[in-house]
């Protein structure tokens, strides 16, 4: 297990990177803590599995280092590396048994017969899969093969990290919460590094203790997901977390109040003035429907039972707004008004988030 | 303009993949088919569009029976969930080749296109090839082809997988506009419960090459008619309890017992499944009549809005969607609520015994 | 995927079937035909029953062919069949350098047999050919006309280098099609080069090795022109394989009642190889599968 550290890391896969735009992987500085689980979120393309193979060694960045526990790994092969890793499809050795699928590893490394068998027989354990361990991988289902890949990982004690890498794609809705949480309790007990890259938040959030929302080759922010949640520090991110996303109105912001079309709404604290483009940002969870004229004008436009929930798709101020509505609250059919939690508006200055004054970013 | 599928079954030498089944699908509807993989989503889809041909049963279009008659001669279209474009085609050619099959004049195919390409969001991409396109831009130009076709049934099989889950999310919001403009009959096969509830109409679920159900939407996640349908559409999965009922009291768990809510004194004695879905659970009590449970926390998921608690109840594993954040320690006890109106009564062998009493309110 | 039943499909079948009755079948026929009659000419048969097969089973010099035959094929798989693997593994895997590595080994199955053959008699050849007249040199006794293991050497030779690419090419198809994913969790578990190839490459190259070893046995089996125009079957009986016996048996001495119980036989002993080789590895696969 180790702490995992990004030092001025970037990486274009051209020769000769003239403009920060010929960047994959733009500037990156960080420190990841020994045993967390971290996510990277971001849609493809956004750099996510770049960073990925580099923490693996399957790619050599163009600048900066990549340090193990402090020693400098940057180009060490990775079979060096000490590292597990799960990819998006099963990969299993076909012709093997179970058995000797997780035994693999511990072979190649020459460990004593008596020491494989033990730890083979607990990380079957662990993945549930004992009663398997005889048959050949070839004919398991999808699910099956990849808690095999899982064991494999876990099968040597001393890895560095487990990195996943979207490995969750193929797999059916109903297994996909079984072997999500086998993975969050084999966290919760072994304490591994883990690294799960995806473009699927509710897997980020569900799983990760930081998730690292990635964006156009950079890190735009690194949060719990409660943080991610409250607290959007780019609309981007407000609008790739949460589902549906943030909802964005453009707004003239002054001391403690929002002009929206010509409605003063509370913003529940103060903001300096910020220059160029402002909008408030709102989840559709503080979003409410009034229909004693309070609060923004609105026009119900559309209503999704999504089962749990209820979406309210309305029309505020030209654009779109959403809405949740509890499982059994209604919707009255006269609603003409929207009203906003006011501790849960966010402002934006330029698409970044600024704070309340007087109080830090 | 119906399509009905009167007691169709498809079977591959021993491996039956379709049981016999009956379905009516009206025109200008939404089809949701939810099901897991292999349940038979794809078989049935071959079946309508006239890829297979059904070992007993009819297949009525509009009344006139088409079972037997090849997918060329049907009016349908599919999309499946690989971007399938003609790579060598531009998206204006790729959305234009059915109409120029059909042998349509010049200018109506021109109008077409150019609606369509602007519904889809595709017109500033109509002189690129489809592998110069974003996944979402590709099966946009998909979508596009099967539309123009102007087919009276399209056939969608798992169109949004292979996307990533925001690209998910705004196509599947703009599905339901497109059809809505369309007037025909589509048929969406897909794994998630949240993707049928998105996109409303009706819903088949399937199992084990069995439409367990079919009925608008709403209904059939509110209503299940068996534990199976209740199973298949949850997600997460439903919650089940072993009960047995004596007299005036429920057992269940290790010698647990309560007294038997109102709405189900009526139920003969024996064993039952209760089922509650997992958003149902709540860590405090809001309603006086709320049934207790002695839980054991075994792991917990914070989305940022909302809580994943995973529970042993004695020896069952259930799933519990808290709103908001929570902040509890593995392991620990915690006792858990939940309203006796958001149960549903199963028998043993799963037939629906008693609905749950909000649902019906609903 | 599942198979449409549509009997209207066999109508599509029909002109292969038609094409195939005139190119296989009816020929077939005749030789069945001639197999169970003797003739002396003039269009004049005679029923001759088993007797040609009798006389074909109990000739040693069919059973020296039938052997000669069957080495030969065993040597050619031995040694077509790793060293196409051990070039496809080696080539690169894209970029120019595997297209130009393509184009070359796709060149010698471009040639004609008879071709093949010439140029490996000449190339041979002591005055003028460049392997004769370098092996000469260098003080080796080479001459595939009159040395019986120079004439093997030759003819085995000449089928590596002509057919060891179509081996190569299957090959390198089939690891083509094998994720990289494979590979980086091959470099993560630390596996050996040799047991990148034992637990990944070998089981994914499976199917069209399948391919390449039938292909091969078939097509070795039954070789007939490139030792016809080196060796001519010399020196001796020593290249003389099944296929040149054959056809010295019915042109060279127009007995076409045995040849034609011969051909029958050569047929027969094809077509179960091939479908005990066939078996022998579905059920390998299947095996594996269970």
């Amino acid at each position: 297990m180790a702490k995992i550290t990004l030092d001025n890391l970037a990486h274009s896969y051209l020769d000769t990177p003239k403009s920060e735009d010929d960047y994959a992987l733009k500037e990156l500085n960080h420190d990841w803590a020994d045993g967390e689980a971290y996510a990277l979120l971001g849609s493809s393309g956004c750099g996510k599995s770049t960073l990925l193979n580099i923490i693996s060694g399957l790619l050599q960045p163009s600048e900066g280092r990549v340090l193990f526990n402090d020693m400098d790994v940057t180009h060490a092969p990775t079979a060096d590396r000490n590292i597990a890793q799960v990819f998006q499809f099963p990969v299993v050795y076909d012709t093997m048994s179970v058995r000797d699928n997780l035994a693999f590893p511990l072979r190649n490394r020459g460990a004593e017969p008596s020491y494989i068998a033990q730890r083979v027989t607990e990380i079957a354990r662990m993945i549930g899969m004992e009663a398997e361990l005889d048959r050949k991988a070839r004919g398991l289902t999808a699910d099956a093969k990849q808690k095999i890949s899982l064991g494999r990982g876990m099968v040597r004690e001393d890895v560095n990290a487990l990195l996943f890498d979207e490995p969750l794609t193929v797999i059916d809705p109903h297994m996909k919460w079984e072997l999500r949480t086998q993975l969050k309790s084999l966290h919760h007990d072994f304490g591994h590094t883990m690294i799960y890259v995806t473009h699927d938040q509710t897997e980020a959030l569900t799983f990760a203790d930081k998730v690292v929302v990635m964006y156009d080759g950079r890190v735009v922010q690194m949060g719990t997901p409660q943080e991610l949640f409250e607290r959007p520090a780019h609309t981007f991110v407000g609008y790739f977390i949460g589902s549906p996303g943030m909802n964005l109105l453009d707004a003239e912001i002054s001391g403690r109040t929002a002009n929206i079309d010509g409605t003063q709404i509370d913003l529940g604290s103060g903001y300096e003035a910020a220059p160029g483009k402002t909008q408030i940002g709102i989840r559709p969870e503080f979003v409410h429907l009034s229909t004693n004229g309070e609060g923004l004008p609105a026009r119900v436009r559309r209503v999704e039972d999504v089962g749990r929930h209820k979406i309210v798709r309305l029309d505020v101020a030209g654009k779109e707004l959403s809405a949740i509505v509890s499982e059994e609250g209604g919707i009255p059919t006269d609603a003409n008004h929207v009203t906003f939690d006011a501790g849960h508006i966010n402002v934006y200055a330029n698409d970044w988030r600024i704070a309340p004054s007087g109080k830090a970013a | 303009m119906t399509l009905t599928l009167t007691n169709v079954s498809k079977a591959v030498g021993a491996h039956t993949h379709i049981h016999p089944t009956d379905l009516e699908l009206q025109s200008g509807t939404m089809n949701v088919l939810l099901g897991p993989t292999s349940s038979g989503k794809t078989s049935l889809m071959r079946l309508m569009a006239g890829l297979d041909v059904p070992n007993t049963g009819q297949i009525l279009w509009r009344g006139e029976d088409v079972t037997g008659q090849r997918v060329q001669d049907r009016k349908v279209a599919m999309v499946y969930q690989q971007f399938i474009n003609y790579p060598s085609m531009t998206v204006y050619d790729n959305i234009a080749s059915p109409m120029r099959l059909m042998g349509q004049s010049r200018d109506e195919i021109d109008n077409r296109v150019r609606d369509t390409a602007e519904l889809m969001q595709l017109t500033p991409m109509l002189d690129r090839k489809p592998l110069e396109l974003s996944g979402g831009q590709q099966q946009r130009c998909a979508l596009a082809r099967a539309l123009v076709k102007n087919a009276g049934l399209v056939l969608l099989d798992e169109p949004l997988a292979n996307l990533d889950y925001k690209l998910r999310e705004e196509l599947r919001a703009e599905i339901p506009k497109i059809f809505e403009a369309s007037g025909s009959i589509f048929v969406y096969a897909t794994t998630e419960p949240e993707e049928a509830l998105l996109l409303g109409g009706n819903t088949a679920t399937l199992w084990e090459g069995r439409v367990t159900q079919f009925g608008p939407t709403p209904s059939v996640y509110r209503k299940p008619v068996d534990a199976t349908t209740a199973r298949v559409f949850s997600d997460p999965p439903m919650n089940f309890l072993t009960v047995r009922k004596g007299g005036n009291a429920l057992s269940f768990g290790d010698g647990q017992s309560a007294p038997v809510p109102a709405g189900l004194t009526a139920l003969s004695d024996g064993a039952y499944m209760a089922g509650f879905r997992p958003n149902h659970l709540e860590l405090h009590q809001h309603v006086s009549n709320a049934m207790t449970f002695e839980t054991q926390l075994v792991v917990t998921e914070i989305t940022g809005s909302e809580t994943f608690v995973h529970l042993d109840h004695h020896g069952e594993r259930w799933v519990g969607l808290i709103h908001g954040v929570q902040q509890l320690t593995l392991g620990q006890k915690l006792p858990v609520y939940l309203d006796p109106s958001h149960v549903y009564v199963f028998a043993t062998d799963g037939t629906l015994v008693s609905p749950a009493p909000y649902a019906e309110a609903a | 995927m599942e198979k449409t039943v549509n009997q209207k499909a066999w109508f599509m079948v029909l002109p292969v079937l038609v094409l195939v009755a005139f190119s296989a079948v009816i020929p077939l026929m005749t030789v069945v035909n001639y197999s169970v009659q003797d003739t002396f000419g003039n269009n004049q048969f005679f029923w001759a029953g088993l007797e040609w097969f009798e006389e074909m089973l109990a000739s040693e010099r069919m059973w020296a062919a039938l052997r000669r035959q069957l080495i030969f094929s065993a040597i050619i798989l031995a040694i077509e069949i790793p060293l196409g693997i051990f070039i496809a593994l080696n080539m690169p895997k894209k970029g120019f350098w595997a297209s130009f590595c393509l184009v070359v080994m796709s060149l010698p199955l471009l040639i004609p047999w008879n071709v093949v053959g010439t140029i490996w008699q000449i190339f041979g050849r002591v005055d003028i050919g460049l392997l004769g007249y370098t092996l000469d040199k260098l003080g080796i006794s080479y001459n595939y006309t009159q040395d019986f293991f120079a004439a093997w050497a030759t003819v085995i030779m000449m089928d590596v280098w002509h057919w060891t690419s179509l081996v190569a090419l299957l090959a390198y198809a089939g690891l083509q099609s094998i994720p990289d994913a494979y590979y980086q969790a091959a470099k993560i578990d630390q596996a050996s080069r040799w047991k990148v190839f034992r637990y990944i490459e070998l089981p994914k190259m499976a199917g069209v090795l399948m391919i390449a070893i039938l292909l091969r046995f078939m097509d070795s089996f039954m070789i007939y022109t490139e030792p016809f125009v080196v060796t001519g079957g010399g020196p001796g009986n020593a290249t003389t394989f099944l296929s040149i016996d054959l056809v010295k048996m019915a042109l060279g001495q127009f007995d076409l009642g045995p040849a034609a119980a011969f051909s029958i036989m050569y047929f027969l002993v094809i077509l179960l190889i091939s479908w005990v080789f066939y078996t022998v590895m579905t059920n390998l696969d299947k095996r594996d599968g269970a």
